[in-house]
């Protein structure tokens, strides 16, 4: 099999493809469209983890991302001292009294027989859990969420650089996911798919709702850079040393600087994640997974604990996909809720996955690059079809205005053709994965 | 006692109605999952933008028909463009089930892969729905608002609360139920009812016995894409349409699904009525209701509202996840594939 080549080619054609977008439209549009699909590609590789080692179907992306972009504001916005002082007692209280209810639970349950008594008991100490609770959280919600609302009304983060919010991301993910694998892992794939994508839509409504937390809908605006910005390199010397030595305009230079800078951080954890993940792939933990996904109970046979290895993987995946989540929030400068759709960050991603080729990393990376490309660029194409189709048409005619008008929607049936055709006539997709011993 | 009536009054207002209502929209959409899931054994994740396909094509048909005066007031006009809208969506289903699913069946793929499949028809019918009508908004209900209105109910018992029937809740019951029975008639009385219901049980004895599975199927996908419109269009008179809100209904339209046990007609709509009524009864503030019944010195300060409207799609997964765990075949025994 010639399986060196095709994969270059590929990677050629996304290089001129980016290429052809620098010169067409601009160098900053394509470094734009660089940067996200970079971001795009650390999270296929997360889903790749978990579909294409291990035959889990994760349909909870868009939860898990969010969970990321969370830890960049809780790690680098400045904690908000009032907020703290009028509710964070309160909230420490309540959440007391979740873990002292979680204990009284699982101590309860230890001493009791297995039955129906049990667990009307523990549902009951939930109960009452829950309204204890909330008896401390209600009013801490009200005075933090009180405390100057129209720039914070939340309790403010660690104050941390940015940066470090891409490992807490990833740690908020995994915990996340360790939870929700420890509860649906287990069952079947269908399921647990479902069940991934209700969870997604529940981290989502806390983040959306629970204002004190990161301000909710309200959005949290102007967060730290890990990278200078540009209003700073414009006077800075050296800065304008290199523009005037390359014979740039400092201003676009500028802003191309501070992509390139996001680029290189983007690239170098992609790279750091490809070699981990290869490493892993290649070693005998690799071969276990690979067993497991191809007969799970072959592999249970042999001794394998096949439910803690999922779980192993799902919290794994989920944590990348968390990575993902926090380096969009840094590159966006905002956490905004209201942007997370499950479209886009949930089945957009699986195309990635299937189109580049399920349990290949160079592939996750490969069908980010080509899918992400096509969902940015399918809007000015559609345009221009649009445009050349109702070329006949008058200005003003409800027609041309409408069809003009929903051309952006055209990219979601494109994504939805893209997969179906992959799947149908190359199920292994572009780079099917490397048959390893 | 007068307080005491008044309460049942504000539960039957607030909670009774709204649960019935959503419940037996979720009930059809509910029957077409499961339907597809017993005869075509994988979970559509496209149902939701199914839904919202045979809608638009409803609500398209309704501005027709607006536009040029045809209506059956005080009915909704949306009812005299329901056929229209099923046939589209049908056309829809069985032009899917041509390029898409026959492929896989013949190979006998995994579920999986249908799975996925049923992703990319999602991609595709969510698109069509958004480049045709919009992602936004759409009221389409016209006719009587009312069948029953506040104060005429005031009026006749006197009482402090009211109590409204909206016209879209009673079409929502009513045609639910009409739906519910012909299905049932069907499935169990006619001969091709019968042979989908073999098909489902057990597939190979069904072939051996000389069932056409491609006409099962046809007849599946019919049965389904039907389904759907009527689901979808009652939604939408009830509420309103918004494709996005379609898509996110799957959520508790699988959990219904499951929880009457996958692949079990009778399931998926007592399921359906257990996840809505959980999803109203847990979101509802209670307080009025308390003020009533309570002695006025137990008075609640707070709302009484368990869990915000905001987290209702917790109720659905808190359902699917505990049948799961403890009930994984859900409460009529369906199949585990």
């Amino acid at each position: 099999m010639s399986s060196l080549p095709r994969p270059l080619f590929l990677f050629a054609g996304v290089v001129l493809a980016f290429t052809a977008v620098g010169f067409g439209q601009s160098w900053g549009v394509s470094l734009s469209i660089v940067n996200l699909c970079l971001i795009s590609a650390v999270m296929a590789l997360g889903l790749n983890m978990q579909w294409g080692y291990a035959g889990l179907i994760n349909l909870g992306s868009m939860g898990f991302a969010a969970l990321g972009g969370l830890a960049g504001v809780l790690v680098s916005k400045a904690p908000v001292a009032e907020s703290w002082s009028v509710g964070g007692g309160n909230l420490g209280l309540s959440v007391l009294m979740v873990i002292a209810t979680v204990i009284v639970a699982l101590v309860g349950r230890r001493f009791m027989a297995r039955g129906a008594l049990r667990n009307i008991v523990t549902a009951l100490i939930i109960l009452v859990g829950y309204f204890l609770a909330r008896a401390f959280f209600d009013p801490a919600v009200e005075a933090i969420e009180s405390v100057d609302g129209a720039k914070t009304g939340y309790l403010g983060g660690a104050g941390m650089p940015i940066i470090f919010s891409w490992i807490v991301g990833g740690a908020f993910a995994g915990a996340a996911a360790w939870i929700i694998g420890k509860i649906a892992l287990g069952l079947r794939t269908d399921y647990f798919a479902i069940a991934t994508l209700g969870i997604s839509e529940i981290i989502l409504a806390v983040i959306k709702n629970e204002d004190w937390l990161s301000r909710g809908v309200k959005n949290v605006t102007g967060l730290s850079r890990p990278v200078p910005y540009e209003i700073d390199l414009q006077t800075s010397p050296w800065f304008l040393d290199l523009m005037t030595w390359l014979g740039g305009d400092p201003v676009s230079g500028s802003t191309i600087f501070v992509k390139l800078c996001y680029a290189v951080l983007f690239i170098g954890v992609l790279l750091i994640l490809i070699w981990l993940l290869e490493r892993a792939l290649n070693s005998p933990w690799g071969r276990m997974m690979r067993a497991i996904r191809d007969n799970e109970h072959a592999a249970e046979a042999m001794g394998k604990n096949v439910t803690r290895r999922h779980l192993q993987i799902f919290v794994l995946g989920a944590a990348v996909v968390g990575v993902a989540g926090a380096m969009l929030t840094t590159l966006d400068g905002q956490f905004t809720p209201g942007s997370y759709n499950p479209l886009r960050f949930t089945f957009v991603i699986w195309v990635m996955v299937i189109v580049g080729g399920s349990g290949n990393n160079w592939g996750s990376v490969l069908g980010a690059f080509i899918i992400w490309f096509i969902w940015i660029e399918a809007e000015p194409a559609g345009l221009w079809l649009m445009n050349l189709v109702t070329t006949g048409l008058d200005e003003s005619d409800p027609l041309r205005l409408h069809l003009l008008r929903s051309a952006p929607h055209m990219r979601v049936i494109v994504m939805g053709l893209v997969l179906l055709l992959v799947l149908r006539f190359s199920p292994k997709g572009l780079m099917p994965e490397v048959r390893r011993r | 006692m007068t307080e005491f009536f008044n309460a049942l009054v504000l539960l039957t207002n607030f909670v009774l109605l709204p649960g019935l209502t959503y419940g037996s929209q979720l009930a059809l959409g509910a029957l077409g999952v499961t339907i597809i899931y017993g005869i075509l054994r994988f979970a559509n994740f496209a149902h939701g933008d199914l839904m919202s396909f045979g809608t638009m094509f409803v609500i398209l048909v309704t501005w027709w028909f607006q536009g040029m005066g045809v209506g059956i007031d005080p009915l909704p006009t949306a009812l005299l463009a329901l056929p229209f809208g099923i046939a589209a969506a049908i056309l829809l289903t069985l032009f899917a089930d041509k390029t898409v699913y026959r492929f896989y069946r013949r190979r006998k793929s995994a579920p999986v892969i249908f799975l996925i499949a049923s992703i990319g028809l999602m991609f595709v019918y969510s698109g069509t729905v958004r480049f045709i009508i919009g992602p936004a908004d759409q009221q389409f209900g016209d006719g009587a608002r009312f069948l029953l209105k506040v104060q005429e109910f005031k009026d006749v018992t006197g009482l402090k609360e009211g109590l409204a029937i909206k016209l879209s809740q009673g079409l929502s019951v009513g045609v639910a139920a009409i739906v519910v029975i012909a299905l049932f008639w069907f499935l169990q009385r006619t001969r091709t009812g019968k042979a989908m219901r073999a098909y489902s049980d057990n597939e190979d004895l069904a072939l051996l016995s000389g069932i056409n599975p491609e006409r099962v199927v046809f007849f599946a996908w019919l049965i389904v894409a039907a389904l759907a419109t009527i689901a979808g269009t009652m939604y939408g008179l009830d509420k309103s349409f918004k494709p996005f809100t379609y898509f996110q209904l799957l959520l508790p339209i699988f959990a219904s699904a499951i929880l009457g046990g996958i692949g079990h007609p009778i399931g998926a709509i007592v399921g359906a009525f257990i996840v809505a009524f959980s999803e109203v009864t847990i979101t509802y503030a209670y307080k009025k209701f308390l003020r009533y019944i309570l002695p006025e010195s137990w008075e609640p300060d707070s709302l009484v509202q368990l869990l915000s409207t905001d987290y209702k799609f917790a109720v659905s997964f808190v359902i699917l996840v505990v049948v799961l765990l403890v009930r994984p075949t859900g409460v009529f025994r369906g199949k585990v594939i």
